[in-house]
């Protein structure tokens, strides 16, 4: 068993979902109508359960426990993709991300499930039923608010093109990129990447929205080398500051 | 000499948290009762999903529920061993969910399409003139949904493979 190729994996996806939850969850009591703040908020409990339970398998390989894991690294010991953690921005932004990351998470998952590092099949096998209803939600948005008014059309377009290059940055290859489809833990983000294109498209398309141009295409990498936005920083600060002061207590 | 059959039985009074008229066995999420003695047991559990806040709390109402039978010796652990979905729930278990005013989820066969969430039969009227409001709701396992016949707004237990 490969472990360091598989904490890598582990660690990057576990950071991805702690932070977008992290994200989602700061719709909590914002959203623009109740059913949509409930639905952010359901999602960041997903999300952050999923985290938790992939830094439960770091821990089982030797890894710090869930909460010190999250709480009090730094962010420039976080591997997430910089895509996760910019800010919300507006609706449109959020909704575009969530549809472009939720999509891709699916389909990792998706893949996971037949992983040959059976701790991660067999949470994949669960998690790939729950995010179902993430990606029902996402397509639902994507196409309504872009078919909404001209306005609401053009704020979508305006948010696909801002997201676009970050979210290629999700598919940042990992120096153990050969060794992991080798042993058939993960079939590698290559192919991740072209199977999230095939399934996000029909969903553009009957948006009304196109994605940029292939030619400008240039994935904002550096997340999974700990490269991060100046935004990590403070979401990093603000999420582990209750455990820091007293990091010995029990909830 | 303590039986499977009767663990199984005393487990029937521990009810979710969430919806008092169902038990956690109905809901399928108790997967392994073992006997290691006559007063030691062991229990595995299964979250429905992965990030359940109330899985530690129900863990703790297993562990109560046996040792007040009077079984000294209580182990309570989960797992994804027998991972959980919406078919585990039993006859009985959907009838209790209708009983407290959610609609029980279809049966699924293993895939789930965003067109088996709509037209969900209201728990209240049973009409199917219905619209699905939102796939998120007041806990993980709900969703939002409006009955265009008897104008009650009404909640689903997901479906979920």
């Amino acid at each position: 068993m490969n472990t360091p190729a598989i904490k890598e994996l582990l660690y990057k996806m576990a950071d991805d979902l702690l932070i977008i939850g992290h994200r989602h969850s700061e719709w909590t009591g914002l959203g623009p109508i109740l059913e949509e703040d409930i639905s952010f908020s359901s999602m960041a409990q997903d999300k952050i359960g999923q985290s938790q339970a992939l830094f439960q398998l770091l821990h089982q390989l030797g890894e710090p426990d869930a909460d010190t894991n999250a709480f009090t690294r730094n962010a420039n010991q976080f591997c997430n993709a910089q895509f996760v953690e910019l800010p919300n921005e507006e609706y449109d932004f959020s909704t575009v991300r969530h549809f472009l990351y939720d999509h891709a998470d699916q389909l990792r998952f998706e893949m996971l499930a037949h992983s040959s590092f059976e701790p991660l099949a067999k949470l994949a096998r669960k998690v790939k039923g729950e995010l179902k209803y993430h990606v029902f939600h996402a397509n639902t948005w994507m196409v309504k608010l872009s078919q909404g008014t001209e306005e609401s059309k053009a704020r979508m377009q305006t948010a696909l093109n801002n997201a676009w290059n970050y979210a290629l940055g999700m598919f940042e290859e990992s120096k153990f990129e050969k060794e992991l489809i080798a042993a058939k833990i993960f079939e590698g983000e290559a192919a991740l990447k072209t199977k999230w294109i095939h399934a996000i498209t029909p969903f553009i398309e009957k948006a009304g929205l196109k994605l940029p141009p292939e030619k400008e295409w240039n994935p904002v990498n550096g997340g999974r080398k700990n490269f991060h936005t100046e935004y990590l920083e403070p979401l990093v600060k603000e999420m582990g500051e209750v455990f820091r002061v007293e990091p010995a207590s029990q909830w | 000499m303590l039986t499977e059959k009767e663990v199984w039985e005393k487990l029937e009074v521990v009810k979710d948290p969430e919806i008092p008229t169902l038990s956690m066995v109905d809901m399928g999420i108790i997967t392994k009762v073992e006997i290691m003695d006559d007063q030691s047991v062991a229990i595995e559990m299964t979250p429905t999903f992965v990030g359940c806040p109330a899985i530690k709390m129900m863990e703790q109402m297993v562990y109560d529920c046996l040792k007040e039978a009077g079984i000294e010796k209580v182990s309570v652990s989960t797992n994804l061993d027998i991972p959980w979905n919406s078919n585990k729930i039993t006859e009985r278990g959907l009838l209790c969910l209708k009983k407290h005013g959610l609609a029980p989820p279809p049966k699924h066969e293993g895939e789930i399409t965003q067109e088996l969430l709509e037209h969900v039969a209201c728990p209240f009227c049973g009409s199917k003139n219905t619209e699905t409001k939102s796939p998120f709701g007041p806990t993980l396992c709900r969703s939002l949904h409006y009955c265009h016949h008897c104008l009650q707004a009404f909640e689903q237990f997901k479906p979920v493979v």
